[in-house]
């Protein structure tokens, strides 16, 4: 064999070997970044059942848990972001005390959908209605068309955010159902903080599902039901 | 040697007039670039009231905009004289306020630097969407129009233009009337009413504007306009002020006899502070009765009282859009009929809002956008109107 020759592949195996080292920690972190690769099933409509008598008035386990898993700062100036929020009604005619979450419903029919100009607020296949932050022009037009108010926009610069939920000044956000945990086989930080059980979380289609179990045994009910966009996030004892 | 003096101060009256507009178009810049720097915390809006001031000054040269082509369109499509000659100063006006207006919209988004997305990836559901075609079509179906009265040799695509472009602001006006009306939650909008009500608020607005720009524009040349011709105008004002009350009239109506829209109307008409004050002594007093008497007052209706009733018309529309936009959004949302509530988000409650400088440093930005690109226009292109001497219709 020629000198050159054994030269030459010398060279292709350190350049082989170089380029291994210089690859794999960028596909590690690829691995890492991404997790689960796997597409939102159709199949699947998450969703929550919320028992309005287990709810505690004045409790806000609930908000301080989304405030801390999506890294919002709790302030309730009305500039702030409030993405789960707690609502006390009192019936008007018996006077008669409820309390409960108040969140994005993750529609069937979203209106946020509807109107957004940028395909910026979209309906994940399973069924969780997100804000691309990315595509996001910050028109406020889904926050006029939200019949709940779910959604908050970004009023000021942001500092000290979670990686695993990015936000953005100039942009509107609202409940993810904290889809980055939700991909990752955990529960909404809602769910998992609540003492007395009241939000109960799961596949509104899985017929073995606690959730789907519940929702056929117990009375619920979808908030503005009239407008008939069917909610993924059901209430009971309203 | 002729004495150039007179035309000398007119020429700097008019760089006076220019760099005037200018620096309030700067101030609108400036106002842009503090509210992208520190975010939108710095202007009055928050996330009860999303839309504010900016949305005023945006949504009312939008609409006088397509308004104002009403001459143009009594001049093509209808074949009135003395409005074909005022066609190419009434789309030069239309080209203005719908830049000035669509700056205001776009700098006031959260994210001004990514309009482009609106283009990219385009959502068909959203009447946002629809309106960016419908926008950019009327800019160019307006230049178009404005080409085939300006060129000669285009004259004879003249009628076919003036009739798309009749056709165009109509859906315009519809697609603006359409983003309010779209929105079924909110106690304010999601009426049917809406669209023709701001089409026939366009016609009002778009006319007094018209009105007030001819005036200046008479003055500057050192021309008069022929009473034949003003009183023929005046009257249309009227009537088109007097159409945009029955609309609102029937808005308000048609809610009230609603119970469930009941509490929101006592708060519009009646209960809300500023806004019933608004409604009532800004929009109908001062935006409507008095123009009317100063149209049709026997005595009145002539120049002067007409240019003051078309500023107050123009008054009127921003009082009516504030009541409109604002006090449609300051009115709690029903989440929960049947119930009171209370939140840490302003559930059940009247929201408030104050609007803060810069709001209308970009509001008046985009009056001065208009202003600019009228002033201009008109100084090197031919925009006055030239009346045949002989009114023949």
């Amino acid at each position: 064999m020629s000198d050159i020759n054994t030269q030459r592949r010398q060279f292709l195996k350190t350049s082989a070997g170089a380029a291994a080292v210089a690859i794999a920690p960028g596909m590690l972190l690829y691995q890492v970044a991404h997790g689960n690769t796997q597409a939102a099933s159709s199949k699947v409509r998450w969703g929550m059942l919320i028992d309005t008598t287990q709810c505690k008035e004045g409790c806000n386990d609930c908000v301080g848990a989304c405030n801390k898993e999506n890294g919002l700062s709790g302030g309730t100036k009305a500039t702030d972001p409030q993405w789960i929020r707690k609502i006390e009604l009192k019936d008007i005619g018996s006077g008669r005390v409820t309390s409960l979450p108040m969140m994005c419903q993750h529609c069937e029919h979203p209106p946020c959908v509807d109107v957004c100009p940028t395909q910026a607020s979209f309906k994940r296949a399973d069924g969780i209605v997100l804000v691309d932050r990315h595509r996001c022009i910050g028109c406020r037009y889904c926050m006029m068309a939200c019949p709940y108010k779910a959604r908050s926009f970004v009023h000021e610069p942001l500092e000290n955010q979670n990686p695993d939920v990015p936000r953005g000044k100039g942009t509107v956000e609202a409940c993810s159902l904290c889809v980055h945990r939700i991909d990752k086989g955990q529960i909404p930080a809602c769910a998992e903080a609540c003492e007395n059980k009241a939000i109960l979380f799961g596949d509104l289609n899985d017929a073995n599902s606690e959730i789907h179990k519940k929702v056929r045994s117990v009375a619920s009910v979808q908030i503005r039901a009239d407008l008939q966009l069917n909610t993924g996030v059901r209430y009971q004892g309203l | 040697m002729a004495d150039l003096s007179a035309l000398r101060s007119m020429n700097r009256l008019f760089y006076v007039l220019l760099a005037l507009g200018g620096l309030v178009a700067l101030g609108g810049a400036y106002a842009v670039f503090m509210m992208e720097h520190h975010g939108h915390v710095i202007s009055g809006m928050n996330n009860q009231i999303v839309w504010g001031m900016p949305h005023v000054f945006a949504i009312f040269l939008i609409v006088a905009a397509s308004g104002v082509l009403n001459v143009a369109s009594i001049g093509s499509v209808f074949g009135k004289a003395i409005y074909k000659a005022r066609a190419p100063l009434a789309s030069l006006l239309s080209i203005a306020m719908l830049s000035g207006g669509l700056a205001v919209l776009m700098l006031d988004l959260g994210r001004p630097d990514r309009i482009i997305v609106a283009a990219t990836n385009y959502n068909l559901t959203s009447v946002f969407a629809w309106n960016v075609v419908l926008y950019s079509g009327m800019f160019s179906l307006v230049i178009v129009y404005l080409w085939t009265m300006m060129e000669r040799r285009m004259n004879i695509f003249n009628k076919a233009a003036g009739l798309a472009v009749f056709a165009w602001r109509f859906i315009l006006t519809t697609g603006t009337g359409l983003i309010f009306a779209f929105l079924t939650a909110r106690q304010a909008y999601g009426s049917a009413l809406l669209p023709p009500m701001f089409i026939v608020l366009s016609f009002a607005w778009g006319l007094a504007v018209f009105h007030v720009v001819q005036a200046v524009i008479y003055a500057w040349n050192e021309k008069t306009l022929d009473p034949a011709i003003l009183h023929r105008k005046k009257n249309l004002l009227g009537v088109f002020v007097i159409g945009s009350l029955y609309m609102v009239a029937a808005y308000h109506l048609t809610n009230l006899y609603f119970a469930h829209q009941t509490a929101f109307e006592n708060f519009i008409l009646r209960d809300g502070g500023m806004f019933p004050n608004l409604f009532w002594w800004g929009y109908i007093v001062i935006g409507n009765l008095i123009p009317l008497l100063l149209i049709y007052a026997p005595g009145l209706g002539k120049n002067k009282s007409v240019m003051a009733a078309s500023l107050l018309v123009v008054l009127g529309a921003f009082a009516l859009l504030y009541v409109f936009i604002i006090g449609g959004q300051a009115f709690p949302l029903s989440i929960f009929p049947g119930y009171e509530v209370s939140s840490s988000f302003a559930d059940g409650q009247i929201a408030s809002y104050q609007p803060s400088l810069y709001e209308f440093l970009l509001g008046f930005g985009g009056l001065a956008i208009a202003f600019i690109i009228t002033t201009v226009s008109v100084r090197v292109l031919n925009f006055m109107p030239q009346d045949k001497p002989y009114i023949s219709d």
